[in-house]
């Protein structure tokens, strides 16, 4: 299965500062009850979004400013909690295609690669440098370049971390595992015959 | 036998490899593959999409649990939402041959209680479910991964996914927890030392004498809470304890098989001297019935200690940590969390909802009454969990009490169904997440706690240790 070969992202980007930001709070569950991921780029945040009756609350992601930026800037163990896919696909709907923190959970940060979502990790004054450079002109573009582990930005540059095994998926298209692993069917079949519990009833 | 010391993880890993990819990651075959209708549709709606099969509809097991409402039995249910998720997990599971423990079953139930009690759940076997608390079957010595929709096609069509190996952490406690301290405790006291992310890349082996004198539903609320110190996976190694709780079960092995299965399971206990990537080591005497006082897991004081104030914090972070989550909760800093008062009791959830958890708030809370205006819901895990304890009349117990006893569900530990606090109650609680929100409204607050500890809350009202409630000695 040919998939695209991520090997940087360009845009605008804006930071939603805070550690420990879990995946209830990126989508908060009660938007989960559907049977396909369509439409739930606008509930992104909705919570921290609005106030309990509805009115927006002027999050970093609603400033006009910031409308069209494609990477979010964030704190320590962004996506923490619950395994739900329905967090990275919102943030993929609401047209983020990068995220930097200062680390990610675990399966918040595989389920995002396995999007195409390159999550990097970036020291905490360096994501505040380049919030800086954000907050002081909103249209600078950033380069999240994942092949060279580095975030461009204006004339400015911070290095950049990243799991060599995601790094490795994005930038040569096989970040989707999936027909890699239907490739390797054949083999499954032979570990599965060597394990008594996997035998048909 | 191989001259190198092993650990659980390294040999269950090794006998689930099928190969490496090629960004280095390991194609490691899931045993078994539990589903339910939150993570699942859209994985089937790609399955359809890309033409393929479940390569082993044997090994996948379905049943519905985040969405059923606990006070209504008769479909249509009112929430339309609802009815269509449980209609989409009864046609995918009939078009792909899928067995599915429907509410008709009598099996129902959450998907980390269903597992065990069927006897799916194995020692020496790899487990993935679409929900964080799949660590939860660690507790029987398998390594059981939380995933995301992604993974559940990639298991259903492949009965695989690609994955890097975890480092292995041994958490061991020992000794004897004092009376009112629990394996809720032990958890909460657990991700309070080592942090909500301390656990990130690891698997957590939790072992020592407390461990080994557990039994396997307190094993089973260790391991669910796991993913809530950022491991993805926790789990004990299996012993006699594992082997009679599986004995005898719907899935187990007979006869033979079963003598064969056991000398099989004890082969993948970690192995005498094996390396761990770290060690760290608890007293169980150490360990009070602790609660939360914040917005995540690790926010946790013993029921004797002050509400964290700021000038108390450890670092900045520390700092602006307690400053949102006591104004998230509206806690005064410094003073005693005994004596918050409460609205609401929840008895349930993945972490605490089963036969052992209400027969402890059964023992303690005969003749006892939750106080006026708390709203008090005891929900069975599962539908076995709630006959077993209909059958030991666990459920007049609760009711005459004051519980409203309810069917089998996740219920009120996620907000999926009708059961959610309302504005900003308290919620006493004990099932594994107090983040924002969680249980359903904006500001609703939830402090995690053992099921005693959440009936001490219902009959007086606040927050209470319930060693002097009940006089626990």
């Amino acid at each position: 299965m040919a998939l695209e070969k991520i090997t940087s992202v360009s845009g605008r980007g804006v930071y939603v500062p805070g550690n420990d930001i879990d995946t209830d709070r990126i989508i908060p569950a009660r938007f989960m009850k559907c049977v396909v991921f369509d439409g739930l780029g606008e509930f992104l945040f909705y919570d921290v979004r609005h106030t309990p009756e509805g009115v927006p609350t002027g999050h970093p992601i609603d400033k006009p400013e910031h409308k069209g930026a494609k990477i979010l800037l964030s704190g320590a163990n962004f996506g923490c909690g619950s395994s739900r896919e329905h967090a990275p696909q919102a943030i993929h709907k609401a047209g983020f295609r990068a995220v930097i923190a200062e680390n990610f959970a675990e399966i918040f940060f595989g389920n995002s690669t396995t999007l195409g979502i390159p999550c990097v990790n970036a020291a905490r004054e360096d994501i505040a440098k380049v919030a800086a450079a954000i907050e002081k002109n909103p249209n600078i573009e950033l380069v999240v370049d994942v092949a060279a582990l580095e975030v461009r930005y204006g004339s400015d540059k911070i290095p950049v971390t990243q799991r060599e095994s995601a790094r490795d998926g994005l930038v040569n298209g096989r970040w989707d595992a999936i027909g890699d692993l239907i490739d390797g069917i054949p083999s499954v079949q032979i570990t599965a015959a060597r394990l008594p519990y996997m035998a048909a009833a | 036998m191989s001259a190198q010391p092993k650990s659980l993880f390294e040999k269950v890993w090794d006998a689930h490899s099928v190969r490496q990819l090629a960004n280095g990651q390991t194609q490691l075959l899931i045993g078994t593959h539990l589903i339910h209708e939150v993570t699942s549709p859209q994985a089937f709606g790609m399955l359809r999409d890309l033409g393929l099969k479940v390569l082993m509809p044997h090994r996948t097991f379905a049943t519905v649990d985040h969405i059923v409402p606990t006070n209504e039995l008769v479909e249509p249910y009112k929430d339309p939402l609802a009815q269509a998720m449980m209609d989409e997990l009864r046609k995918n599971c009939a078009q792909f041959g899928v067995t599915f423990f429907d509410r008709a079953s009598g099996k129902q139930g959450i998907v980390h209680i269903v597992g065990p009690e069927q006897g799916i759940t194995q020692p020496g076997t790899t487990i993935a479910c679409g929900d964080s608390h799949t660590s939860t079957h660690g507790a029987f010595g398998a390594i059981a991964f939380g995933i995301g929709t992604s993974q559940v096609r990639d298991v259903l069509a492949t009965q695989t996914m690609a994955l890097g190996a975890l480092k292995v952490r041994r958490i061991e406690v020992n000794g004897k927890l004092r009376p009112g301290v629990y394996a809720k405790d032990v958890i909460l006291h657990i991700i309070r030392k080592l942090g909500v992310n301390g656990g990130t890349g690891y698997a957590y082996e939790y072992a020592g004498t407390t461990f080994d004198g557990f039994t396997m539903e307190e094993r089973m609320t260790v391991c669910n809470m796991s993913i809530e110190g950022g491991a993805r996976v926790g789990y004990v190694n299996p012993d006699a304890t594992t082997f009679t709780y599986l004995k005898g079960r719907p899935y187990s092995p007979t006869g033979a098989a079963w003598d064969a299965a056991v000398t099989r399971w004890q082969s993948f206990a970690s192995d005498a001297g094996c390396r761990y990537d770290d060690v760290v080591k608890i007293d169980a005497a150490d360990i009070a019935p602790t609660v939360t006082w914040g917005i995540n897991p690790g926010q946790g004081i013993s029921i004797v200690e002050n509400i964290p104030s700021p000038e108390t914090a450890t670092s900045a972070d520390d700092k602006a940590g307690i400053i949102e989550a006591l104004a998230y909760m509206k806690l005064p800093a410094g003073q005693p969390i005994k004596g918050t008062k409460i609205n609401v009791a929840f008895l349930g959830s993945c972490t605490n909802g089963r036969l052992s958890d209400f027969q402890e708030v059964a023992k303690y809370i005969q003749g006892k009454k939750v106080a006026p205006g708390v709203r008090a819901i005891a929900v069975p895990g599962s539908q076995i969990v709630a006959l077993q304890c209909e059958k030991l009349g666990l459920d007049k117990i609760l009711a005459e009490a004051g519980f409203e006893w309810r069917a089998a569900g996740c219920s009120m530990c996620l907000a999926m169904n009708p059961d959610k606090l309302i504005g900003d109650e308290l919620c006493a609680s004990s099932s594994n997440r107090n983040f924002k929100g969680r249980q359903g409204s904006v500001t609703g607050r939830t402090v995690l706690m053992s099921p005693l500890m959440v009936a001490a809350a219902a009959v007086t009202g606040h927050v209470a240790d319930a060693r002097e409630v009940f006089a626990v000695n």
